[in-house]
């Protein structure tokens, strides 16, 4: 009885403990606290579960096991995975989530199921179910993310519906089935089909719509966690799987609105835009530019060395470049030459939303001066230089005023408002998105062809041969 | 009331509680938000724990019960030192 009561105990301040640290996870100053106590908070529960279960000498073999394996490799990928590669990896560790929940349904189902009652039967389906989509979309995500896989032709054409509504028929088939014979052929079937179904519902997804589905799946694998939380009837994994799950779909729905898309047309629109059928994105050709300036370095450098006010506008193109710390130092330069430096974020910069602030506070860059949308938008008109750098669809002014544009209506960074704009791009290719950009053919908009660490190296050298950032010694 | 409507009300509520939790969050935080509700929903290990206990001396369910408490810590140490790294890097000037 004292052993219950110290349980039962340790579950609430487990459950406390979580609800406390999703919350801080949403403050800049206490996140990283926030996310310690969520961690002690997992921590709490593990350890009254096994005060609970008092496991015997066999069962504590396999759980060090388990656990040597999975910790031991979770540290290692948490501490070698690139910043830059953030999407992929919590694509990864969200799959393996939702593989977990999935095989312990299988494992229920397959040699625990004698006497099971309906409930759990239930359970045993929707956590199969889930947890299987959640596996194979992440993984499927994670590829794409990582350009091992690219999206096949027929995925853009209605056959994707026909397959992915026979597969999903196929499942609701097996689940049906599956309370009259849980450990045979129901089972395998809801496992097989549900697994194609999540490869055929993330596959034709494309480019910018990446993070969405990622966001979307972080959702399905907290569904997993409380639906496994039925099939082993344990309360604390319901409520935790069920934050995770509700946590979810906020974020998805967030970024959504941030790129102007509706959940639907992300689930089954296929890929936004034809030019990024061919996969990974940016694929556009030239798309029929006619007045498009370009410029050196060094007439950018001459512009930064006279404004008084400057923004950087960073896109995911930095990111790859892997430019952030030249971006840091030129900044740097000019807020020792007295100009006021700010970086204008938008929502969806980046492949994550805040991913390009995690980006740039890996550069050291104090997040004051990471500046969001409807901060910074206002401040354009009084702005000498941006500095557009690998970033497109986000700065592009047909969102506003083309209702024919693809983009019309969302929101964007209204740099062309300022007084001069510069454009770090490789090539004229189109975004993501595969949408030509008219702010590259306004008057006061130049390009700079380039790398955005090769452009960003060369604005550095032509400041300080110019004397710019160097302390005045005055006699 | 019986366990399951118990457990009803149980996900009615956390749902709730996730909606109202997670309402503003500042554009920053949305990818080591992200990753912290991830690596919390890792908390399946509490399922795959039950699961070796539950199964004795059967070694089949022993070793899917082990292997998936290794996808799920990997999901759970993985996510949770990930987020802090992040968020170590989130410095206020001056901070240094």
């Amino acid at each position: 009885m004292s052993t219950e009561l110290l349980t039962d105990g340790i579950d609430l301040v487990a459950v406390l403990l979580l609800g406390l640290g999703i919350k801080g996870l949403s403050k800049v100053r206490s996140a990283r606290g926030a996310n310690q106590l969520a961690a002690v908070a997992m921590g709490l529960a593990v350890l009254g579960l096994l005060i609970e279960i008092r496991p015997g000498p066999m069962a504590w073999l396999w759980i060090a096991a388990g656990t040597a394996a999975g910790g031991l490799a979770g540290v290692v990928t948490a501490l070698r995975v690139p910043m830059t590669a953030m999407p992929e990896v919590v694509a990864l560790f969200n799959g393996c989530g939702g593989l977990a929940s999935l095989l312990v349904a299988v494992g229920v189902a397959l040699f625990d199921s004698d006497g099971a009652d309906m409930v759990a039967l239930v359970s045993i389906a929707i956590s199969v179910f889930v947890g299987a989509i959640t596996f194979s979309g992440s993984i499927v995500a994670m590829a794409k993310l990582q350009g091992w896989l690219s999206t096949p032709a027929w995925t853009q054409s209605s056959l994707r519906h026909v397959v992915n509504i026979s597969l999903a028929v196929a499942a609701l088939v097996g689940a049906v089935l599956l309370p009259g014979d849980p450990a045979g052929l129901p089972l395998w079937l809801l496992v097989i089909s549900s697994s194609l179904l999540g490869v055929g519902v993330t596959l034709p997804i494309g480019g910018a719509d990446m993070p969405v589905v990622i966001s979307l799946l972080n959702s399905y694998s907290g569904v997993a966690a409380a639906a496994a939380g039925f099939v082993v009837g344990s309360q604390l994994l319901i409520v935790a799987g069920a934050m995770v799950g509700a946590a979810g779909l906020i974020l998805t729905q967030v970024m959504c609105t941030a790129m102007n898309r509706s959940l639907l047309s992300v689930l089954f629109g296929g890929a936004l835009g034809a030019s990024a059928l061919s996969g990974g994105g940016g694929a556009g050709g030239e798309a029929g530019y006619s007045r498009i300036t370009s410029c050196s370095p060094e007439e950018c450098a001459m512009a930064l060395e006279q404004a008084e006010r400057v923004v950087f506008v960073p896109g995911y193109g930095l990111a790859v470049a892997q430019a952030q710390h030249a971006l840091r130092e030129l900044a740097k330069l000019l807020e020792n030459h007295g100009v006021e430096v700010s970086y204008a974020i938008h929502p969806v910069a980046g492949r994550m939303p805040g991913h390009m602030n995690v980006l740039l506070a890996e550069a050291d860059v104090p997040y004051e001066q990471l500046l969001e949308m409807d901060t910074i938008n206002p401040e354009f008109p009084r702005t000498d230089v941006v500095i557009v750098l690998g970033a497109n669809d986000v700065v592009n002014p047909d969102a506003k005023s083309d209702p024919t544009s693809p983009l019309y209506g969302m929101p964007v960074l209204e740099v062309d408002q300022a007084r001069q704009v510069f454009v770090v791009k490789r090539s004229l290719g189109a975004g993501y998105s595969g949408i030509s950009n008219a702010l590259f053919e306004r008057p006061q908009t130049a390009m700079v062809f380039g790398d955005a660490k090769a452009v960003l190296n060369g604005l550095l050298s032509e400041l300080r041969s110019m004397g710019v950032g160097k302390v005045k010694v005055t006699a | 009331m019986s366990a399951f409507s118990q457990a009803l009300w149980v996900l009615l509520l956390g749902s709730l509680l996730g909606l109202e939790l997670i309402g503003k969050v500042p554009p920053t935080l949305h990818t080591p938000l992200m990753s912290g509700a991830n690596a919390i929903s890792g908390i399946t290990v509490l399922a795959s724990l039950t699961l070796i206990q539950k199964a004795g001396d059967n070694q089949a369910l022993l070793l899917i019960g082990a292997l998936s408490l290794g996808f799920a810590l990997y999901n759970v140490v993985g996510g949770f030192l990930v987020t802090d790294r992040m968020l170590a890097m989130f410095r206020r000037k001056g901070d240094n």
